[in-house]
């Protein structure tokens, strides 16, 4: 990630939005793009991160801790995705809120050929599995699209994927 | 291999014992069909029908939400072998209100009766012994279950518990399986009218 990136307003735009929302507890396997996020939650005494070996596990938590009273979400790369398939069962059987975070590759400007099947596929098979895709293409539409997912997740009790896209984020460079 | 005579219901049920406020989580097939055979469809259990490999990870949301009360997944040996990186998350986590039984007939009963990896000398304990969990026990005997039956229900945790049980699979019997009328059930027993 750039010094630029690094910089960037969303991620803390997002962190603000979750907390305004009341979730307590943030799982996510690393990417580069949420470096940011991921760093905001676990300085927050008032939030639990839970580092996972693969995204599913995220799936799988945030039913636990619904289920206990307490909002969880998931930040990913897309290329998680592919790992949640079949855990989704889970929200869409019991109708479980839901709210996941994906920084995009195989995206706006990607170099790395091997992240485009992936990232290509990210909108169809989620929403084959019941999720509601909702995209942040600019810094711009992150507030207001977070905020749209949120409400649906929370209040309409639906499971939410807001893809945050290479182009918000930056296509990674090879050098 | 020695062979394993523990009766998997009567063992599940013994754990289960004046439960009080204990939680659980089961695993699709054999377990959650073990758990209900006690009460079925109770609202402090939350059974899974599906999503093989996600029982553990739910009893971690679970038990890390509600720390007060102590969280008790059943996951059989299959369902653990396809989640076995949720048990170095728990053993990184450290819930202390967590337990971990393993109902490990060293097969897949639901799809014919194939042998699993436990069956061929693959030790779930001794992976949770690597993933840090500071209680771990495999039970065999009626004996060990004694002993090892307090621990699952009130040691601090999180707590792994092998069972080595036969292959015999109870009766089967009519249970609910509307994940949505177990998720209120569930929350609502729980946390109230929320």
């Amino acid at each position: 990630m750039s010094d630029e990136q690094s910089q960037a307003a969303w991620p803390h735009t997002i962190y603000r939005l979750l907390k305004e929302a009341k979730v307590a507890q943030v799982s996510f396997v690393p990417d580069g793009g949420h470096k940011q996020l991921i760093q905001y939650c676990i300085d927050d005494p008032d939030m639990r991160t839970i580092s996972l070996t693969t995204e599913q596990d995220g799936v799988g938590l945030a039913t636990g801790a619904w289920l206990g009273g307490v909002r969880s979400t998931l930040l990913m790369q897309s290329s998680g995705v592919g790992n949640c398939i079949n855990a989704l069962s889970l929200l869409r059987n019991c109708q479980i809120p839901f709210i996941t975070f994906v920084t995009m590759r195989g995206d706006f400007g990607e170099t790395n050929a091997w992240q485009i099947p992936m990232g290509q596929s990210v909108k169809p098979v989620l929403e084959e599995m019941g999720m509601i895709c909702l995209r942040a293409e600019t810094a711009g539409d992150v507030e207001e699209t977070v905020r749209a997912g949120l409400a649906m997740a929370f209040s309409a009790q639906q499971a939410i994927a807001v893809l945050l896209s290479q182009r918000l984020i930056g296509a990674k460079v090879f050098k | 291999m020695t062979e394993n005579t523990l009766n998997r219901r009567e063992a599940v049920k013994r754990i289960l014992a004046d439960r009080g406020d204990t939680l659980t989580v089961s695993s699709l097939g054999g377990p959650s069909y073990d758990v209900a055979a006690i009460q079925v469809d109770f609202e402090q259990d939350f059974p899974l029908g599906g999503a093989m490999g996600q029982a553990t990870m739910t009893g971690l949301g679970l038990a890390l939400s509600q720390p007060k009360r102590r969280v008790i997944v059943f996951a059989g040996d299959g369902e653990m072998l396809m989640s076995l990186g949720s048990l170095a998350t728990i053993g990184a986590e450290k819930p202390d209100n967590l337990a971990i039984v393993v109902i490990d007939n060293e097969h897949y009963a639901e799809t014919g009766m194939q042998r699993t990896h436990t069956g061929r000398g693959i030790d779930l304990a001794g992976v949770a012994i690597g993933c840090q969990f500071p209680v771990v026990r495999t039970i065999r005997t009626s004996a060990e279950l004694e002993e090892a039956t307090p621990l699952i229900r009130r040691a601090p945790g999180p707590v792994f518990a092998l069972l080595k049980v036969s292959n015999e699979v109870g009766p089967l019997f009519p249970r609910n399986r509307d994940g949505v009328f177990q998720k209120m059930q569930f929350r609502r027993a729980l946390l109230g009218r929320s």
